[in-house]
């Protein structure tokens, strides 16, 4: 079920939320609206699922207009960061909520519930209440509840947000793995570029309330439409006043064709990759201090060059690897 | 030392004030035996007394139920112009006198005004009866429910009453389904508060009523004239009637607060 956005404008009193934002979802999609907190990001899934109103523009669902749809017609699923589980309910009552206001029968409902239980490997806790359970029970509870409905979007704003590192790692390859199964048309609203370009299949940058660049992740990460996306997905650096990627800095021990002396100043290994912060020789920084680049290499790489702070090598970007902005920000 | 010191102070102060007085209530509503408490209790004005209070309670509490949740609501869950006069209107009640109120109720709806002297055309007396009694009184409670259910409502925020309606609850049943059940406590605590507010209210409806014995007499009011009639033991045995009701109602409130007040 596709979604559109076209030319939606939100402000709260002075600020602008969302500024003539267009947006097209696939449908069957998992799209990642990603960017710095304030961006606008849940703001525009609030639009979507009809929880705020837009000042201006058009928002479509399965090809209808659904700006005058009320929340409860839009059919949707939401799932909030701090998981808005309904506390005095237990989990298979929280998840049989919105069959229970449509009038199911019975049967139907806990039928329908034990099969979501299972889906999200709670079908132990279903007597438990939500206090009961950890932080990403509590939250795949709440999925389950946003899919019981059938919903024609699953909408899910910053859902792994509230969660420690490792449950928020092993979430998301588990959402993949559910989005596989159940195929629902899916947005998630993140500010970790790594969560976005590991889960989604399709990612919406957007900051100040602008939609920056939309695409895949690998046409994010190597054709960024400027240096905002650059810097905002995977890691950069400058080189020459210009941005780069430190693993596309290519090292030499004598002067080669373009590039520049630089001095070793830390090398610091972290595992299989090693960081090495580097001084190019004699040009100022933005700060006027020394210019200060970092370049990613492997274990190997640094081993062959034997580097060690003090060492001067010669560096340029690799030719190959032109990682740049269409346009400059 | 210093514990034990205030502890002192603070125990002759509450004895002073309440433990002894209260105390000799009893003692003097009791020091003939049970026997003629029960007489006392059992004549027609007082339990006609009785009976008035209980209408007004009744339907002071129910109405200070509904405007208390839907005022929580409003002043809680949405903006509007006018906000924060209506947030400092609620408490109005806990610094005005409960005489003054009864005496602008007289002044509003007396027979000699325009207002009550409508409403008498049309068959409604609101002063020296039942309706106006129950005006005094939920004036009186305004501020009880509102303020134990505001801040439950402030902390467990709209999320979940927006859960709801993505789910496709509409308004009541979003209120009936999730809503109600979230304040349940503190609402009871609310409204426990207003009920023993409300059997206790003399100044307000002392001048509402006209204190008119086997009309529009409440047991605080029954309690004040049988005292002045010399027939002190039915004053003091429908006084400790009063005490034991409050205390079992606060007692009450203390087990339904902690769960969603001191968490």
């Amino acid at each position: 079920m596709s979604i559109k956005v076209n030319r939606v404008n939100k402000t709260f009193g002075e600020f602008v939320a969302l500024d003539d934002v267009t947006v097209d979802i696939p449908a069957g999609s998992l799209t990642a609206l990603l960017g710095p907190s304030g961006g606008g990001k849940s703001t525009l899934l609030r639009v979507i699922a009809g929880l705020e109103k837009p000042d201006s523009g058009l928002v479509e669902i399965e090809g209808r207009e659904a700006n005058h749809l009320p929340v409860q017609e839009r059919g949707v699923g939401f799932v909030f960061q701090h998981y808005a589980a309904f506390k005095h309910l237990t989990v298979a009552r929280n998840v049989a909520f919105g069959l229970e206001i449509r009038k199911r029968p019975k049967a139907e409902i806990k039928k329908r519930v034990a099969e979501l239980l299972e889906l999200v490997h709670l079908e132990n806790f279903a007597h438990r209440y939500p206090s009961q359970l950890s932080g990403g029970q509590r939250q795949r509870m709440a999925l389950a509840r946003a899919l019981a409905v059938e919903p024609a979007v699953l909408l899910l704003d910053e859902p792994f947000g509230a969660l420690d590192a490792q449950v928020r790692k092993e979430l998301r390859i588990w959402l993949r793995k559910l989005h596989e199964e159940v195929h629902v048309t899916t947005v998630f609203v993140t500010h970790d570029q790594e969560e976005a370009m590991e889960v989604a299949d399709s990612i919406v940058v957007m900051a100040n309330g602008k939609v920056e660049q939309i695409g895949s992740p690998d046409d994010l990460y190597d054709k960024p439409a400027n240096d905002f996306v650059m810097s905002f997905l995977g890691p950069v650096t400058k080189l020459g006043g210009q941005l780069v990627r430190p693993h596309d800095l290519e090292l030499f021990t004598v002067p080669e064709q373009d590039t520049v002396a630089a001095t070793v100043e830390r090398v610091t290994r972290l595992g299989f990759e090693v960081r090495v912060d580097l001084n190019v020789n004699g040009r100022a920084g933005p700060e006027g201090g020394p210019d200060e680049v970092w370049a990613q290499v492997t274990r190997g790489t640094a081993e062959q060059f034997a580097l060690e702070p003090g060492k001067t090598v010669h560096i340029r970007r690799a030719p190959d690897r032109l990682v740049q902005p269409a346009r400059s920000a | 030392m210093v514990k034990n010191s205030l502890r002192v102070v603070v125990l002759a102060y509450l004895a002073m004030l309440l433990v002894i007085p209260v105390s000799i209530v009893v003692y003097h509503a009791f020091n003939a035996g049970i026997g003629p408490v029960i007489d006392a209790l059992t004549t027609p004005a007082a339990l006609h007394a009785f009976q008035i209070t209980a209408v007004v309670t009744f339907y002071a509490v129910l109405a200070n139920t509904v405007f208390g949740v839907v005022t929580a609501l409003l002043l809680v869950r949405y903006r509007f112009p006018g906000k924060r006069i209506l947030n400092a209107l609620i408490d109005l009640p806990l610094a005005v006198s409960p005489v003054i109120v009864g005496l602008a109720l007289v002044l509003v709806y007396g027979r000699t005004t325009g207002t009550g002297r409508a409403l008498a055309d049309v068959g409604i007396n609101i002063i020296f009866s039942i309706p106006g009694m129950v005006i005094a009184t939920v004036f009186v409670c305004i501020p009880l429910v509102v303020r134990a259910v505001a801040p439950v409502l402030e902390e467990i925020g709209d999320e979940q009453e927006q859960a709801a309606a993505t789910l496709g609850a509409g308004g009541w049943q979003t209120f009936r389904r999730i809503t109600l059940p979230a304040i349940r406590g503190a609402l009871a605590y609310g409204v426990v508060l207003a009920l023993a507010r409300s059997l206790g209210e003399y100044g307000a409806i002392a001048v509402v009523s006209g204190r008119l014995v086997g009309r529009t007499q409440t047991v605080t009011l029954f309690v004040q004239e049988r005292y002045q009639n010399f027939d002190q033991r039915a004053a003091y045995a429908s006084a400790v009637v009063l005490v034991v009701t409050a205390i079992v109602a606060l007692l009450i409130s203390r087990a339904l607060r902690p769960k969603e007040l001191v968490r």
